[in-house]
C-alpha cells in the first residue's frame, strides 16, 4: 500500500483482514491531521446544480456519472466500507441512519456529513437547543461571534451566541493546538489571578460567567487528545450543559484522534507500517518494450523507496496506489501536463491548460476532478483505455472523475475505494 | 492571461544565452517582456550569488503554514516559551533575509533537535536543516564564547573527548562522574544536572576488543566460515564498514560486539574504519565547526570504503541519521553524498539484504535475555522509516514479546536533558513514555538510541537493551 491517508489505511486494513501480508509505505506521517475529522459520503450532487445539501447520500449514488468512483465500486461497497469504518472508529456517531447529519463548522457554515466525532455530537445543527460558542483570544482560527452570526444567517433552528474569552493561564499568543490539548488532557495547573489551579476547572468557571441559559456550549476542537471524552465530561459537569467541539482546519485534533484510531486498527490487523521516505519508482516484470495486448499486461515487480539517495526495492504481489490528489502530491502538474509521479499512470486532461479551469474562482473546475481513471476493479487505465498494470489498484483522491471539495465526498470515496482496492488486492471478489 | 504563451524557438535560444551567464547580457533591444522566460529553458535567478551557504530559499517557499510540524514538536507541547518549528525554520529564515541586523531568536537553543518536524512536513521543507543552520549562526554570532553556557554545551557536545579520556581509567571515571559532591559542583558551576547518573564506562572499549579479535582479517575468516555453513560462495561480496559511534565504543561495547557477531553470522566481513563523532550532539548545540572536523575524518575513510564496495552501517539511529541526512544537508565534503546514500542502520541493512524475518521465525531465545521488552522508538529512527522495525521484526520471534510504548518522545534528546535548566522539561516530555513503559508487560526496555536508553532507565529503573543484542541471542550460537 503506497500512501498513509484514509484510503491507504482503509485498503491496508481490509486487505490484512482478508488474510494477506500487508506493508504500508507512506512518505510522511498521515495527512489525516489535516482533515476536520468529519467523515462525509456525499454532501452535494456533483455539477453544482444549487440543489442544496443531499439528505440521503446513498440515494444519490445511482445518479452519479459513470466515471465517478462511487459508480465504479457501487453502493453496496460504500455501505460495507462504512460498516468497517464504524467498527474501528468507535468514537464516531451517525451510523444509526443513512441520512446526512448537519454539523456547524468553525467558519459558521453547516456541513452535511455522514459521520462525526462523538465530541461534535451535541453541536448538531438539527438540534433545537440554544447554543453558546466559546472562542479563545489566542486561537484566531475560531472566531466564535463571527461563526455564531453565520449560523444564525444560515437559519439554524436555535439561538446561537458567540463569545471570545482569554484561555486561563499564560499560554503564548501562538500556542499550538497540541499545547491546549495536552494541558487539558493532563488537567495541568494554570495561573489565574496569581493562583495555581487545574485548567479544566479554571476554564469552566470562566465560561460559566458567559452562560445565559444555553443548554450546550461549543469550543474549538482542542479539548484534549488522548482523553478528549474526559475533558468534555469534566467541563460539561461543572457547567451543567452538553459540551461539543467545533471541527477546525489543519492541524486538527479530531483528525489526529482519527489517525490514532485507524493506525491502532491497522496495527492490530498485523500490517507493517513505514513512514518517512517516498516511493519514487517501480520496475516491471516485462521491460522489453513489447507491444501490450490483452493477456499481456505488465505487472509491477517492485517499487523503490528513496532514502537519502539510496533506492531500496520493495516487492509484493499486489500494489495499491493511494498517494492523494493534487494537494497530496499523488497527482502533479506543470505548465505542460498532468501526471501521476510514482507509476506514471495516465491522468486524462486536455492538452490546452486553459481548459483546466473555469474563470470563476468557485466555478466547476476540471482540474478538481483530475486523477487516474480505472476499470471496474480500480486498476488505472492508460490513454487507450487498457489496464496499466495487472496488479496495481488506485484508491482515494489519486482517482479522477469527482470533485471532492465541491460535493463533500472526500472521506467516503477514500473509504469505499480503499476498502474495495484492499479486498481486491487480497483476492476477495466483490 | 491568454497572451502568456511558451516562448518561441528563437526567443528560447536567446533566453538560454542570457540565463547561461547568469547576469543578463542581452541588450535592451532584445528584451521581450511579453515573452516571459518559461518552459524548459527557464533557469531561476541566483538570489544570493555571494553566499557559499546552502540555499534554503526553496524550503522557506515550500512552507504553506499548515502548522503540522508544530503539532509534532514535543517541546512546544509543554513549553509556553517555545515558538515551535515553523517559526524556528521557514519564518525565521525569511526574517533573516529582509533584515541584515536580524538576530536569531534565542529560543532556537530550546529546540531539542528531535527532527520530528521533518517527518511531519507534507511539503518537503527541510526544517531540521534550517534549525541546524540557525542554531549554528546563533552560537557563532550571538552566544558569548566566555559564557558558562557555551562551554557547558561545548563539553557536552564533545562527549567523545571526555569519553576518550575516561576510557583510559574507566572505573575511576565512572565513580568520579557519579560522585555526589563533584556532581553538585558540576551543576552549580557548569549547569549539568545532578539528577542524572552518568553512564558507566566500559573497561574494554569496542575497538580494543575488535583488535583482540583480529580486526578485519579475523572478521574475514569468520565471515568465510559462515558463508560456507550457509551454503553461499565463500568469496561472496558481502562487506560492511561499521560506524560504532562514541557510545558503543566507550559505554556499550556489547552493542558493537552484537553487531559484529550478527553480521558475521550472515556472512559479512566487517571493517571498522577511522571515525569521529557522528556530530549529532554538536548539531544540537550549534557547534557546526566541531561537527565538521569530525565529519571530515569519517567521510574521508568511509568514502574510500564505499568506493571499494562497502556499505556504512551504524548501530545508533542518530549516527545513521547524521551520516545519511545531516551530513549532505550541512557540509560540502568530497564523497559526502556517496557516503550518505550508502549508509544504513544495522537491522535495516539486514532486512534489505537478508531474509531476516525468515531467520527470526526459525529462531528462539534462551534464558539469558528477558522475554518481554518495552520498546521505545527514538525520534531519529522516524525519518529513516525505522520506528516500527523492531516491533514488527520481533513479532515472529518465539518466546519474546516486544511492545511499542507509543509515539511520544523520550524527552532527553541527547545532551538536551543533561542541561540543568532543561532537565525538568525533559522529564515532563518523557512522562508519557514512562507511563506507557510501566503499563507494558516487560520490565526490560529496548531502544536503538543510547540517550533514549539513559532516559528510559532514569525514568523507570529498567535495564535497557539494543535490538542487536536480541538478534544476537536469537541467531548466533
Amino acid at each position: 500500500m503506497v500512501g498513509g491517508g484514509l484510503a491507504g489505511l482503509t485498503s491496508a486494513l481490509s486487505a490484512a483482514r482478508a488474510g494477506v501480508d500487508v506493508r504500508l509505505v507512506s512518505y510522511k506521517q498521515s495527512t489525516l491531521r489535516h482533515a476536520s475529522g468529519l467523515v462525509d459520503i456525499l454532501g452535494y450532487a456533483p455539477g453544482g446544480d444549487g440543489g442544496g445539501p443531499l439528505s440521503d447520500p446513498y440515494a444519490a449514488i445511482p445518479d452519479l456519472p459513470a466515471e465517478h468512483p462511487y459508480s465504479t465500486v457501487g453502493e453496496v461497497t460504500v455501505r460495507e466500507a462504512m460498516a468497517l469504518f464504524d467498527e474501528v472508529a468507535t468514537d464516531y456517531r451517525g451510523e444509526h441512519t443513512d441520512r446526512n447529519a448537519l454539523l456547524p463548522t468553525h467558519g459558521g457554515t453547516v456541513k452535511p456529513t455522514a459521520r462525526y466525532p462523538a465530541g461534535a455530537a451535541a453541536g448538531l445543527a438539527s438540534d433545537d437547543r440554544d447554543a453558546l460558542l466559546v472562542g479563545f483570544e489566542s486561537l484566531v482560527d475560531f472566531d466564535a461571534p463571527h461563526a455564531a452570526a453565520h449560523l444564525e444567517a444560515a437559519g439554524v433552528p436555535f439561538d446561537v451566541r458567540g463569545v471570545t474569552i482569554r484561555f486561563p493561564g499564560d499560554l503564548r499568543a501562538d500556542a499550538k493546538v497540541t499545547r491546549y490539548a495536552k494541558l487539558l488532557d493532563t488537567d495541568g495547573d494554570v495561573s489565574v489571578d496569581g493562583r495555581e489551579r487545574p485548567v479544566r476547572g479554571a476554564l469552566a468557571d470562566r465560561v460559566e460567567r458567559e452562560l445565559d441559559g444555553e443548554g450546550r456550549v461549543g469550543f474549538p476542537a482542542v479539548l484534549g487528545d488522548d482523553r478528549a471524552g474526559a475533558v468534555r465530561a469534566a467541563l460539561g459537569d461543572r457547567l451543567e450543559v452538553d459540551v461539543f467541539e467545533v471541527p477546525m482546519g489543519p492541524p486538527s485534533l479530531p483528525g489526529l484522534r482519527l489517525e490514532d484510531a485507524l493506525f491502532d486498527a491497522v496495527d492490530e490487523a498485523g500490517v507493517s507500517i513505514e513512514t518517512g521516505n517516498p516511493v519514487v519508482d517501480y520496475e516491471c516484470a516485462q521491460t522489453d518494450g513489447r507491444e501490450r495486448t490483452d493477456g499481456n499486461t505488465d505487472r509491477v515487480e517492485r517499487v523503490f523507496v528513496e532514502k537519502n539517495g539510496a533506492r531500496i526495492p520493495y516487492s509484493a504481489e499486489q500494489y495499491v496506489l493511494a498517494t492523494g490528489g493534487l494537494v497530496g502530491k499523488g497527482v502533479e502538474s506543470d505548465r505542460e501536463t498532468v501526471r501521476e509521479p510514482v507509476f506514471d499512470c495516465h491522468v486524462p486532461h486536455s492538452d490546452d491548460r486553459y481548459d483546466w479551469f473555469e474563470t470563476e474562482a468557485f466555478g466547476d473546475h476540471p482540474f478538481a476532478a483530475f486523477g487516474v481513471s480505472t476499470d471496474d476493479r480500480l486498476r488505472p487505465l492508460d490513454a487507450d483505455g487498457a489496464v496499466e498494470f495487472a496488479n496495481l489498484r488506485a484508491a482515494g483522491s489519486v482517482l479522477g472523475g469527482y470533485d471532492f471539495a465541491a460535493e463533500k465526498s472526500g472521506s467516503g470515496v477514500s473509504l469505499a475505494t480503499g476498502y474495495a482496492a484492499g479486498r481486491d488486492a487480497a483476492g476477495v471478489s466483490a | 492571461m491568454s497572451d502568456i504563451e511558451s516562448p518561441s524557438r528563437e526567443s528560447t535560444a536567446e533566453t538560454e544565452t542570457g540565463a547561461g551567464t547568469g547576469t543578463g547580457t542581452e541588450s535592451d533591444a532584445d528584451f521581450e517582456p511579453a515573452e516571459p522566460n518559461t518552459g524548459e529553458s527557464f533557469e531561476p535567478v541566483d538570489v544570493f550569488p555571494d553566499s557559499d551557504d546552502f540555499d534554503l530559499r526553496p524550503g522557506a517557499d515550500s512552507c504553506y503554514k499548515c502548522s503540522t510540524c508544530d503539532t509534532n514538536c514535543p517541546v512546544a507541547e509543554v513549553d509556553d516559551d517555545f515558538p515551535g518549528p515553523k517559526f524556528q525554520g521557514p519564518e525565521q529564515w525569511r526574517l533573516k533575509q529582509t533584515d541584515d541586523d536580524h538576530e536569531v531568536d534565542d529560543s532556537i537553543m530550546d529546540c531539542s533537535n528531535c527532527m520530528r518536524c521533518d517527518n511531519a512536513c507534507p511539503s518537503g521543507v527541510p526544517l531540521s536543516q534550517m534549525h541546524n543552520t540557525a542554531r549554528s549562526q546563533y552560537v557563532d554570532e550571538q552566544m558569548s564564547k566566555l559564557s558558562v553556557e557555551y562551554w557547558r554545551n561545548r563539553v557536552l557536545a564533545n562527549y567523545r573527548t571526555s569519553a576518550w579520556l575516561a576510557s583510559k581509567v574507566p572505573r575511576v571515571a565512572t565513580r568520579a562522574m557519579n560522585f555526589g559532591p563533584a556532581r553538585w559542583v558540576m551543576e552549580k558551576t557548569m549547569g549539568v544536572t545532578s539528577e542524572r547518573e552518568f553512564p558507566a564506562f566500559a573497561t574494554e572499549t569496542f575497538t580494543d576488543w575488535w583488535a583482540a579479535e583480529g580486526g578485519a582479517a579475523g572478521s574475514r575468516e569468520r565471515a568465510r566460515a559462515s558463508r560456507k555453513r550457509r551454503g553461499e560462495s565463500v568469496d561472496a561480496d558481502k562487506k560492511i564498514a561499521y560506524f560504532h559511534g562514541c557510545y558503543a565504543e566507550y559505554n556499550t561495547p556489547e552493542v558493537g560486539k552484537a553487531l559484529v557477531r550478527v553480521f558475521e553470522h550472515f556472512g559479512y566481513e566487517v571493517v571498522v574504519p577511522d571515525q569521529g563523532c557522528s556530530g549529532t550532539p554538536m548539531f544540537a548545540n550549534g557547534m557546526l565547526d566541531d561537527a565538521r572536523r569530525h565529519a571530515e575524518v569519517t567521510v574521508s575513510s568511509m568514502a574510500d570504503l564505499v568506493e571499494e564496495g562497502y556499505d556504512a552501517v551504524a548501530s545508533c539511529t542518530s549516527c545513521s541519521m547524521a551520516l545519511r541526512q545531516e551530513y549532505p544537508e550541512l557540509f560540502d565534503i568530497d564523497g559526502i553524498d556517496d557516503v550518505a546514500s550508502h549508509t544504513f542502520e544495522s537491522v535495516e541493512y539486514l532486512r534489505i539484504h537478508e531474509d531476516l524475518s525468515g531467520a527470526i521465525q526459525e529462531a528462539d531465545v534462551g534464558d539469558d535475555l528477558a522475554a518481554e521488552f518495552a520498546y521505545h522508538a527514538p525520534c531519529h529512527a522516524r525519518n529513516q522509516g525505522l520506528d516500527r522495525q523492531a516491533v514488527e521484526l520481533f513479532r515472529d520471534l518465539d518466546g519474546v514479546g516486544v511492545e511499542d510504548v507509543g509515539e511520544s518522545c523520550s524527552g532527553i534528546s541527547g545532551t538536551y536533558g543533561w542541561k540543568e535548566e532543561k532537565y525538568e522539561k525533559s522529564m515532563v516530555i518523557g512522562e508519557e513514555m514512562f507511563e506507557h513503559m510501566e503499563h507494558a508487560d516487560g520490565e526490560t526496555g529496548m531502544t536503538e538510541c543510547p540517550t533514549c536508553a539513559m532516559q528510559m532507565e532514569h525514568g523507570t529503573g529498567y535495564e535497557v537493551r539494543h535490538p542487536l543484542e536480541l538478534l544476537e541471542a536469537a541467531l548466533v550460537e
